[in-house]
This record gives C-alpha cells, structure tokens and sequence, in this order.
C-alpha cells in the first residue's frame, strides 16, 4: 500500500494539470449530480473488500485460533500456531528459501529476459517468429512445466541420459534431490517459464529509446558496449522495475513449479511458504497454515515493497 | 532495421551470421529440447516412457495415449468447468474493475485516493488464501463456481484497476463533456465513450487474468477442491498424482499437449494483441 502512491507518480501531475481547466470551466456543474457517479467503483471495491481486503484482515485473527479440521469450535489460543512452527523449524526455514527463492528468480528471469531482447532486437521475421517461440513457456502452466522438467532432470532422465553418452560413460546427477543446489535449480525453471514475458518487456523498452540520443552517442564516438551501459540500460529502468517487481511478488506466491518438479524436497530445502500452506492445510491443521499465510504478508510488506518503492524511485530520478 | 543502420557497416559483418546462429542454437536448447520431450514421450508406450529420453518411440501409440488422457484427465468436463470459472472472472474483472478506474482517474479528492490506493494493494499484497477458505464456508460458496470466481475477481481486480485508471486519466476529458452537453448520463457515458476507448488496455488485462486463471492450480485447490467442478490443470494434477506416482509419463505429457493447445492458439490468433497489450501496460 506504501507504494501505490509512488506508483502512480507519472500520471498523476498530468491529470492535475487537465483537471484545472475543466473545473473552472464547468463550475455551475458541481451542483448538479457528480459526472462519475461513486456507485460505479461500488462493485468493484465491494468485491475486492470481501475477497480480498477481508480474507487478509482475518488473517491477523485465525493464526491466533486452534481452528483445525478436527475442533468443531474455534477458539484463541494466544500465540501456540507461532510457537510450533518456530520450533519445528519451519518458520525460519521457509523465510530464507522463499526470499532466496525471489531473488535468485528475480536474477534469473530478468537476465534471461534481457538477453533475449537485445539478441532480437532487430524487427526481422525471424526475429518475430523466434520472439514468439521464446514466449511459448508462458502459455504453459507453470504445473505442466514443472512435470517437463522433472523428467528432463530425474536421475534417469532425459538430461543425464545426453549428458551420459557426450561423456561416454553414465551421468546421474540427481538435478532435484540435492540439499544444496536444487534450489537453484528450480529457481532457473521458474526465470525459464517467465523469461519469454521479460523479454517482451524489454524488448518494448528498448524500442521506446529517443533516437536522436542514440545517434548522439555514436556520434560521439561510443561504441555498441558503451552505448549499451552508459545509455540504453539506464533508459530501460521502467521495465527493469516491472520486471523485478512482477519476478520478486510472482515467485514469492509460487507454488505450481515447486510442487511439480520436488514438492518442496529434498529434505524441505525447497519449501516456500505456499508448498508448507498446501501441506499443512492437506493436515487439517488451518490455523497453523494461516499463521504462515501471516507470515508472508509481513514478509512482503516489509521485505517487497521497500525494494519496489526503491526501484520506483531509483526509476524517477534519473 | 533502423538498429542495424546505426552501426557502421564493419561491426556488422561478422555479426550477420553470428546473431540467427547464436538464435537457433539457444531456442533447439532451450525450447526445443523440453518441448521434444514432451511430443516424443506423450506417443511411446509407458514401458518405454517410464525413463524419460529424447529418442524417438520404438512404437507409437499418440493415438492410444491421447485417448486414454482425454477419458482420465475428463479433458471436456475440466475444459467446460476452466471456461465457466475463467470467462466470468475476466468479465467482472474488466467491467468492474473499468468503473471503479473511471471514479478514481476523474475524482481527484482525498477519498477517491485513498480507495484507489487501497484497492491496488492486491498488486503486492499476497492473497491470505488459507482464510479464504474460511469465508466462503461461512458464505455457502466454497467448492462453488461462484466462489471460485469471486476469489479469482478479488485478487485481479487490483490489475485492472490499476491499468485502467492510469489508460483513462490520459484520455482527454472533452469526450466526456460533450456527451454530457448531448444529454448523456453518466451510465451512457461510462458505456458509450469510456468503454469503447479503453479497448487497448481491455486487451492487457484480459491477457493477464487469462494466463494467470487459465494455468492457476493453487487456489482452485483450496477453493474448488476434486471433484466435478476441478479445473484442467487440477485434472491434470490428479492425472499426474493417480495410481503410480508420476509413472505414467506418457499420459502427464499426452494431457499437457491437450491442455495447452487453448492457450496457443489464443495466443496464435491474438498474437499482435498478446504482444501490444503486454508491453503497453509494463512501459509507459
């Protein structure tokens, strides 16, 4: 919420300035009914309130309850959901592999994305038919990416299979079942499936450059390295902050990849909060699952949305 | 073209075969190669599928496969129950989420701010998906469409609305007066000249609710559920999650070419769109 005031920071001076005139203009208007009546944002905010504001507020009580498939009533129990999931270990836990999980997702995505991009820059034909092709993991569920996936990397499958007969005798590397470097794995499946839609931001990033500032450049004498640091990536901050934005919030609420390529093993090292939600609401344990949901909204507000406000306002200044 | 210009002719020689090569050799790794897989491995027996490979079936049995797929996996009725969740989700989504962003881009008080403010939250916020299910038992609606769709349209409202309201505040005021001075109210008004100019970012939000829902597996789990309301990819979950656990390579892949086919050719049809709509509402 802090940053939805930044957010809009562009539009809003514009709209400030349109309004004036037409205020002064039409001042007889403002006793007549209003032009935009409020019941037409009445709907909207009804149903964004009930299914999603109030869901959120509930989620500051029910962590706070023994609410569970097996009490028919519900009642307060003080902070006991806290309790158990820090000395189980999985609260600590599954805060570090979920902000691990972001930013190494931010990381990825984004650099596939760019690199992308700037590999089809140009308008061609084959440009175009290859952007698209790069986009084809975006129209595929995150769910069937991740079941291609653990295929392509289980100990007999499809990965160790090639790699088996380029080196000439048998690879079986277990790609998902090692405590250290899955994570990491996952991590590259997930910038994998989202890349295409970074590139497609950069892409409109890059074709949004001033000319004549380009060409200032080459005349000057910079080279394409040159041109490429001092001017054009700085110019590409606005779909920078779209895309480490969308990157860090969408990996944060992940599920589907994780699910499907480990189910947050070996050992928990891939559990974020949304596989220990599925599982432990699969328990009848809700209450304790809401208590994580709790948690990552903290974890958001505090963690997220500085780094997006940052970003926005890194964007404004320059 | 004009970037190819901008570099003097002896830079780009060495670059002309460098760059379609460099292409082709990343798009066969990495995109060819999964998608490979996935076409080779829905056709082979499951004998020969159960170790997952890049070779060609010995015996090919896609015709066999995709049937079985499409009878477990109940392709029609997860097809029906994906449609009847998503379109009216979509629908709300853009109508609902068109009017509040009227209200807010016009209305410049501190109210309307706060409201709007309030109502992007969900841009960041997390969805507190476990109290959900909570509300809509006390509501009747859990395990229901309807349930499925308010829950859907709660968490991409934000989108829209945010979008939209940014689309409209740049949208000259004039258009509006002079319907007003025809003697339009504000519901013609808002149908007859809002609506129709907000058909570019229409085709962002669209885009975005429709990859996001059509491919949502999380919360449809805690809100439908099994059953005879699952969606294709809660179907497709339990396909992959049946009898032998992820055994049955053949039909996950076989049921993963079949659900995905939607989505392609959505985006093969509307791909100028897809790609406008996309890019216009990330950079301004």
């Amino acid at each position: 919420m802090v940053d939805t005031a930044t957010m809009d920071v562009s539009a809003n001076p514009q709209a400030k300035d349109r309004d004036r005139p037409s205020r002064q203009g039409g001042r007889g208007r403002s006793l007549r009914k209003p032009d935009q009546p409020w019941w037409f944002a009445l709907p909207a905010l009804a149903v964004f309130g009930v299914f999603f504001l109030l869901p959120n507020l509930l989620n500051f009580v029910y962590p706070f309850t023994d609410w569970s498939a097996f009490h028919p009533q519900i009642g307060f129990v003080g902070l006991s959901n806290f309790d158990a999931i820090l000395h189980d270990g999985s609260l600590a836990r599954d805060i570090r592999i979920t902000v691990e999980y972001a930013v190494l997702v931010a990381v990825f995505q984004n650099g596939f994305g760019l690199a992308l991009a700037l590999l089809l820059e140009r308008d061609t034909r084959f440009n175009r038919f290859f952007r698209a092709v790069f986009f084809l993991p975006v129209l595929i569920s995150a769910l069937a990416v991740g079941y291609i996936f653990r295929a392509l990397l289980a100990q007999d499958g499809a990965l160790n299979g090639v790699l088996s007969s380029l080196a000439g005798h048998p690879v079986d590397t277990p790609w998902l079942g090692s405590t250290t470097w899955t994570l990491l794995v996952v991590t590259l499946i997930h910038g994998w499936k989202w890349m295409g839609l970074a590139m497609l931001i950069y892409l409109a990033g890059l074709k949004s450059m001033p000319g004549d500032v380009l060409e200032a450049a080459r005349i000057d004498g910079a080279g394409a390295w040159r041109t490429f640091w001092s001017i054009r990536f700085p110019l590409l901050a606005p779909a920078v902050t779209f895309n480490v934005t969308t990157a860090l919030i969408g990996s944060m609420n992940t599920f589907d990849i994780v699910q499907a390529t480990t189910a947050g093993g070996p050992g928990s090292e891939t559990e974020v909060f949304n596989i220990y939600m599925f599982r432990i609401f699969g328990q009848g344990l809700y209450a304790q699952a809401s208590a994580m949901s709790l948690v990552l909204f903290l974890i958001v507000v505090v963690l997220a949305v500085p780094v997006i406000v940052g970003l926005r306002r890194r964007e404004n200044n320059q | 073209m004009t970037a190819v210009t901008a570099f003097p002719p002896a830079r780009r020689s060495p670059l002309r075969w460098a760059q379609p090569a460099a292409v082709l050799l990343v798009a066969a790794v990495t995109i060819g190669i999964p998608l490979w897989l996935v076409a080779v491995t829905s056709a082979k027996p499951q004998a020969e599928a159960i170790k997952p490979n890049l070779s060609l079936p010995h015996h090919v049995q896609a015709g066999e496969n995709y049937r079985q797929a499409f009878d477990q996996g109940k392709v029609i009725q997860g097809f029906v129950n994906s449609l009847l969740v998503v379109v009216p989700s979509v629908v709300l989504v853009l109508l609902l989420g068109a009017g509040a962003a009227w209200v807010f881009a016009r209305r410049t008080g501190r109210l309307a701010g706060t409201l709007y403010a309030l109502s992007i939250s969900g841009l960041l916020l997390p969805p507190a998906v476990i109290t959900i299910v909570m509300e809509l038992r006390q509501l009747g609606l859990a395990g229901t469409q309807l349930g499925m769709i308010a829950v859907y349209t709660g968490m991409y409202l934000s989108t829209s609305i945010f979008f939209m309201t940014g689309f409209i505040r740049n949208l000259p005021e004039e258009l509006e007066e002079a319907a007003r001075m025809d003697g339009a109210g504000p519901a013609r008004v808002f149908f007859q000249v809002i609506l129709p100019l907000l058909r570019p970012v229409i085709a962002t939000a669209t885009i975005m609710v429709m990859l996001f829902a059509w491919s949502d597996v999380f919360y449809a789990f805690f809100v439908l559920g099994g059953g005879d309301r699952a969606t294709l990819p809660l179907n497709l979950y339990q396909v992959a999650n049946a009898q032998l656990y992820l055994n049955n390579w053949h039909l996950i892949f076989a049921y993963v070419v079949m659900m995905s086919l939607p989505m392609v050719a959505v985006f093969v049809v509307a791909q100028r769109r897809v790609v406008a709509g996309i890019t216009s509402g990330a950079v301004k």
